[in-house]
């Protein structure tokens, strides 16, 4: 077929697309997957069940702030990498400034406590199994991202990966917050962060495979 | 003298500063042209969207020409896997983005992506030889693939070759290929696209 032909097929019979709203239509597939991971959450490992009196703790809201803050500007970011050409603004420098101010304000936390309680707060009582159960909560997200970011078109496969892991994992610690009892911004700071980590990487290495088109 | 030299070398630089400003608004111009036919096509206008196509491939030879200077042969496969491309990933334009970025982000993707393809099937150590710049055809010459998409189109199953073939090649509407198929309207148009979509993979997984 020559190239011209082509152009005459392409155009032929053509139907009118909605280029505005082309990734809402997987908006339902990323709803039900956060409802999975918040049944995840509340059914299998259970509500926090000092979730109430944790609700007026300035540290309790610096934690919910940091997880939705992050997953909101990470689905932007990977909203934004999923279309060729799309200039990505403020939203990388955005992400680095709350992972940075969390850091910031955990090392403030740590040098106001005394030196022997420094470690518990960084530790709390859940380090070891924080960042993984992010992980597994994150990952329905995850798929679902994927799958939104398959409808689109993204040029660079691996970055788009790893922000839609990064995007998932911060959604998913949002929804883990539920159970979670560690409030310290120390503990946020390192394990949370870590458990974003995760999926990011998972996501960086599905996405050449996933993603390609 | 000196004065005259001064005054020379001031109109030079004014000279030289219109050519820059009439390019760069004959660029600009170039490209709004081009996304209101863009824009129009997305809208459903056939007749924009065949002059966007048309330009488009003139533009995109010479953009290919020009990276894949050692392998002439790859330009008009390639071009071709870039319209289809280009096509099937058409909504993710938006209007407030510059055309030309997103176009040459696709171009850019699709040209590593053949890169790595052939890296991958040790193409590379093809033997190479020098182009004869007489057989070098004009960007704007109508090309054949090596590949041919009527024959990869023959492989797809029915409710996505029949869709493609009565309404994409021979221009009859979705609603008489409807009736005259027995599918209903939406799945003739779901045909058309799955299936364009399935002719980029299959372009992809040959070379």
């Amino acid at each position: 077929m020559k190239t011209e032909d082509l152009v005459t097929m392409l155009a032929t019979g053509l139907e009118a697309v909605d280029s505005k709203h082309a990734p809402i239509r997987q908006m339902g597939a990323l709803g039900a997957a956060g409802a999975c991971s918040v049944a995840f959450v509340a059914l299998a490992l259970g509500v926090n069940p000092r979730l109430a009196a944790a609700v007026i703790a300035p540290d309790f809201w610096l934690r919910e702030a940091f997880c939705a803050s992050l997953a909101l500007l990470g689905f932007a970011l990977a909203l934004r990498l999923a279309r060729p050409g799309m200039a990505l603004g403020i939203l990388p420098a955005g992400m680095t400034l709350i992972v940075l101010g969390m850091w910031i304000v955990a090392s403030a936390s740590l040098g106001s406590l005394a030196p022997e309680a420094r470690s518990r707060a960084v530790f709390g009582a859940t380090a070891a199994v924080c960042p993984w159960l992010i992980a597994v909560t994150a990952a329905p997200l995850l798929l679902a991202l994927l799958w939104m970011l398959r409808g689109l078109a993204p040029t660079r496969l691996r970055l788009s990966g790893a922000i839609a892991g990064f995007a998932a994992g911060a959604m998913g610690a949002f929804a883990y917050t539920l159970h979670c009892p560690e409030l310290a911004p120390a503990f946020v700071a390192v394990w949370y962060v870590l458990g974003m980590l995760i999926p990011a990487a998972a996501g960086a290495l599905l996405a050449p495979r996933l993603l390609r088109w | 003298m000196l004065k005259g030299l001064q005054a020379f070398r001031s109109s030079a630089v004014t000279a030289g500063r219109c050519a820059a400003n009439s390019l760069e608004s004959v660029q600009r111009t170039q490209e709004e042209r081009l996304q209101g036919l863009l824009l129009a096509g997305l809208g459903g206008d056939s007749g924009a969207y065949h002059l966007f196509l048309t330009d488009l491939t003139t533009f995109l030879r010479g953009f290919l020409r020009r990276r894949l200077a050692s392998l002439p042969e790859e330009v008009e496969d390639l071009l071709q896997e870039l319209l289809l491309a280009i096509h099937n990933q058409r909504h993710t334009y938006r209007s407030d983005q510059p055309l030309t970025a997103w176009v040459r982000a696709i171009a850019r993707y699709k040209l590593i992506d053949l890169l790595r393809r052939r890296a991958r099937t040790t193409l590379l150590h093809d033997p190479i030889e020098d182009d004869d710049p007489l057989c070098v055809a004009a960007d704007a010459e109508a090309a054949e693939a090596s590949y041919d998409l009527a024959k990869l189109l023959c492989e797809l199953p029915e409710r996505q070759r029949l869709p493609i073939q009565y309404v994409k090649i021979d221009g009859d509407s979705v609603a008489d290929v409807a009736r005259r198929t027995g599918m209903s309207e939406s799945a003739v148009k779901v045909g058309i696209h799955r299936g364009l979509k399935a002719l980029a993979a299959k372009i992809q997984c040959m070379a």
